[in-house]
């Protein structure tokens, strides 16, 4: 089996501050990896690179695209990431507001990326985008209500469908649960942990919150100052953690 | 089916001065299809730990761990999860769920993490539950909210819901009552009877006599010896 | 002295008409595509028409024959200042029988008559965006349009008939040109979409406030966009006109008295004049009297 997407000595610096450095790692079909650390360790610097919403200084993030085989997402030329951000990849910001169009109703949402990669049927757009929100547990009569009026965890799922509608193959989220009540990210981390098992979906978790990764990630990248400081399967670094900084973040997580 | 060899384990604790502590040095013990091995030793030991190093769960230094051909040590973390998925399982003491998710579907996601079918995966769990005396009106629930000893049944019932062909049990028989032991215990013996390998650890000195074949007192990994 | 001694011909100075020109030929060379220019500043308030103008003024020959039109018609204060000031500026002939104009210069309308090779049509364009309303960046818009990432214009007759029902929008009904570039075809109503393609007549559009300019060459294709379950229907008042009674003209609703009376009448002045002219005659209207409901509606249309 070869990787979905290969990741290799991604560094991005903000002029003399290390953004990320060297970080590399092969995310494989199915697999979902959830990169932890505090404010300010690279975490969303990294991710932003990797899904071609900033231009790293070095590196190369191989994706296996369906056609072509692995192709580098850097060097792409644009129309061609921005395609493949429509299609294979998805990105779940951590506020739905930055991700949702506000003032379209919650059909026209989900419907985006259809007509976006050549949908033309009204009927067939809005069936499968009243079947998404079922999925993602809105009701089907809100349907043509905006986002506006949902609630943040309404929000946060529509957003999630209306990533999910065209069945990508990798989803990057930002703190998908951030900014949430414990019950709605409940809620929503069994969601998400359901779709990614269903649609064999391949997943980079970006989070601060260890118990988010415990449940979804496979496996776990601490980062620290911009580097990897310690990877491997998820419950063995939270529950083994090697080095100096996952021990210290692991023993201070607060036991309820 | 599970085999150690000169396995050794240390914990580096940074933020205590750096201080190394030796827990296991040079394990190598094996376990054939079809046996079922007690871990021994007083509290502290070390049974737990070795327990975890062979799921995977603590990293090992050195050495091998091999299950069904695989080295646990040396694999990757999407193998060890395969591995995992097919191979290994493990019941600890603790349920550790999702919450929301009916007990039902906590004790089917075994079953349909191996591809088997919705309907043939709840009717197992379903046949799980009952034998383990889980009330049929708690099944659409989420476990979270049950009692110790319920979600202790449930945590077995999800770890036998698949025949694993190795298995760890970390106290499976604490806080049941009689009847509900002896389910456990017939648990065992059919795994045994269609091949597992199991490894153990019972305080409970009637059950352990009753399923094991043999015993490891892991006391003397501390020091080194081979068993 | 004459008047346009005064002034350089067309108003503009040569370099400017140059640039103009410049943008004029791009936008021909990529139909559909939004050329930007320096717009300059014109003697009458932006939303009057000052890219429309600076495009005539750029077209203008001392030859040609010029008409405006506002809404169809020939009368109105904005089409008698414009016609004015090129009247004034260039010097040149003026009508209102679309048949006669070399260079037409409108404001949400396509005449009736069909036009023929040799005419120019000129728009007045307030917003050339079409992807501005769902996307306010223009950053982006250009990019999508580079990339021709047109998903969002469906989004928004998505929402028109998840709303109403059908796809309301009724004037400004954005085009697709040559299957590439969309193009927002100024707020002409959607009755006139189907003559927007395949026509015989240069089309140009000018933005003044917006600085761009965007054409159709002649015979250049168009299609409305739509879904397959809805498709694009040209839509207008289910009457005849009250004064010629033409049925495939599109109408204004004009209200004539204070009971809220209403009638119908063509939009585009000349077709309904000329048609009256050869003796059609409409329900509400007798041979004759037709003076006096036109001015009765200009009243209607000014207040």
């Amino acid at each position: 089996m070869s990787p979905l997407l290969s990741v290799q000595n991604i560094t991005k610096y903000y002029g003399s501050h290390i953004g990320c450095k060297d970080v590399s790692f092969d995310l494989y079909p199915g697999e979902v990896m959830g990169i932890v650390g505090e404010s300010g360790s690279g975490k969303s610097t990294l991710l932003n690179c990797m899904a071609g919403h900033l231009d790293p200084d070095a590196g190369e993030v191989l994706f296996d695209t369906r056609t072509d085989g692995p192709r580098d997402t850097i060097t792409m030329s644009e129309p061609e990431r921005r395609m493949l951000s429509r299609t294979d990849w998805a990105f779940v910001h951590q506020h739905a507001r930055d991700g949702l169009r506000m003032g379209v109703s919650a059909g026209g949402n989900v419907g985006e990326r259809l007509m976006a990669v050549g949908a033309r049927n009204y009927g067939d757009i809005r069936t499968k985008a009243t079947d998404w929100l079922e999925r993602v547990e809105i009701d089907a009569d809100r349907v043509d209500d905006r986002p506006i009026t949902f609630s943040g965890g309404m929000q946060q799922r529509l957003q999630i469908a209306r990533n999910l509608v065209t069945g990508p193959r990798l989803v990057f989220m930002d703190e998908p649960t951030g900014g949430l009540d414990v019950s709605v990210q409940a809620r929503l981390l069994d969601l998400l942990r359901g779709l990614v098992r269903d649609m064999g979906l391949s997943a980079i978790i970006v989070t601060h919150d260890l118990a988010v990764v415990r449940l979804l990630a496979d496996r776990l990248m601490v980062m620290k100052d911009g580097h990897v400081v310690e990877a491997g399967l998820t419950d063995q670094v939270l529950d083994d953690p090697q080095h100096a900084y996952s021990q210290l973040l692991v023993s201070s997580v607060l036991q309820v | 089916m599970i085999e150690l060899n000169n396995v050794s384990k240390t914990f580096t604790l940074h933020n205590q001065g750096s201080a190394v502590i030796e827990v296991m040095t040079n394990v190598s013990m094996s376990v054939a299809k079809g046996e079922c091995v007690a871990l021994t030793g007083a509290s502290g030991a070390g049974k737990s730990t070795l327990m975890r190093m062979i799921y995977g769960n603590y990293l090992t230094q050195s050495g091998e761990i091999i299950i069904g051909g695989t080295d646990i040590v040396q694999s990757e973390p999407r193998e060890v999860i395969t591995l995992r998925r097919e191979i290994l399982g493990y019941v600890s003491q603790f349920l550790r769920v999702v919450p929301r998710v009916s007990t039902l579907d906590v004790v089917a996601e075994p079953l349909r993490a191996v591809g088997v079918s919705a309907e043939a995966a709840q009717a197992r769990a379903e046949e799980l539950l009952a034998k383990l005396n889980i009330p049929q009106r708690l099944w659409s629930l989420s476990p979270t909210t049950f009692s110790g000893g319920e979600q202790q049944r449930v945590n077995i019932a999800r770890g036998f819901a698949h025949t694993y062909p190795a298995m760890l049990l970390d106290e499976p028989t604490a806080s049941l009552d009689a009847a509900n032991r002896e389910v456990v215990l017939s648990l065992i013996e059919d795994a045994k009877e269609r091949g597992a390998a199991i490894i153990g650890i019972f305080h409970d000195e009637a059950a352990r006599d009753s399923v094991c074949d043999r015993e490891i007192n892991v006391a003397r990994f501390a020091q080194g010896v081979a068993a | 002295m004459t008047q346009t001694s005064d002034y350089n011909f067309a108003y503009l100075d040569e370099q400017t008409k140059r640039m103009i020109r410049r943008a004029i030929l791009k936008g021909l060379a990529i139909p559909g595509y939004q050329v930007p220019f320096a717009s300059r500043e014109m003697p009458m308030p932006y939303g009057w028409g000052t890219g429309g103008v600076q495009v005539s003024a750029a077209v203008l020959r001392p030859e040609d024959t010029f008409k405006v039109i506002d809404q169809g018609a020939d009368d109105t204060t904005n089409a008698v200042s414009i016609r004015t000031f090129f009247e004034r500026t260039a010097g040149i002939e003026t009508t209102t029988t679309t048949g006669d104009a070399t260079v037409i210069q409108t404001r949400h309308r396509i005449p009736e008559e069909p036009l023929s090779e040799g005419q120019i049509l000129v728009y007045q364009v307030p917003i050339p965006e079409p992807l501005r309303f769902l996307e306010p960046r223009e950053s982006e818009t250009r990019k999508m349009h580079s990339l021709e990432e047109y998903g969002l214009m469906h989004v928004k007759l998505y929402e028109d008939i998840s709303r109403h029902g059908h796809i309301a929008t009724s004037y400004a009904y954005p085009v697709k040109v040559e299957g590439r570039y969309v193009m927002d075809p100024s707020p002409i109503p959607k009755f006139d979409n189907p003559k927007l393609g395949d026509m015989a007549a240069i089309q140009l559009f000018g933005a003044g406030r917006e600085q761009r300019i965007y054409a159709l060459p002649p015979y250049t294709n168009a299609v409305s966009l739509d879904f397959e379950d809805h498709p694009f229907e040209a839509s207008k008042a289910d009457h005849p006109c009250g004064l010629c009674g033409a049925e495939d003209s599109y109408l204004d609703e004009v209200i004539i008295d204070d009971d809220g009376t209403r009638m119908y009448v063509c939009s585009d002045t000349d077709y309904c004049e000329g048609r009256r002219a050869a003796g059609f005659v409409g329900a509400m209207a007798q041979a004759g009297d037709g003076e006096i409901l036109t001015t009765q509606r200009e009243l209607e249309i000014t207040a």
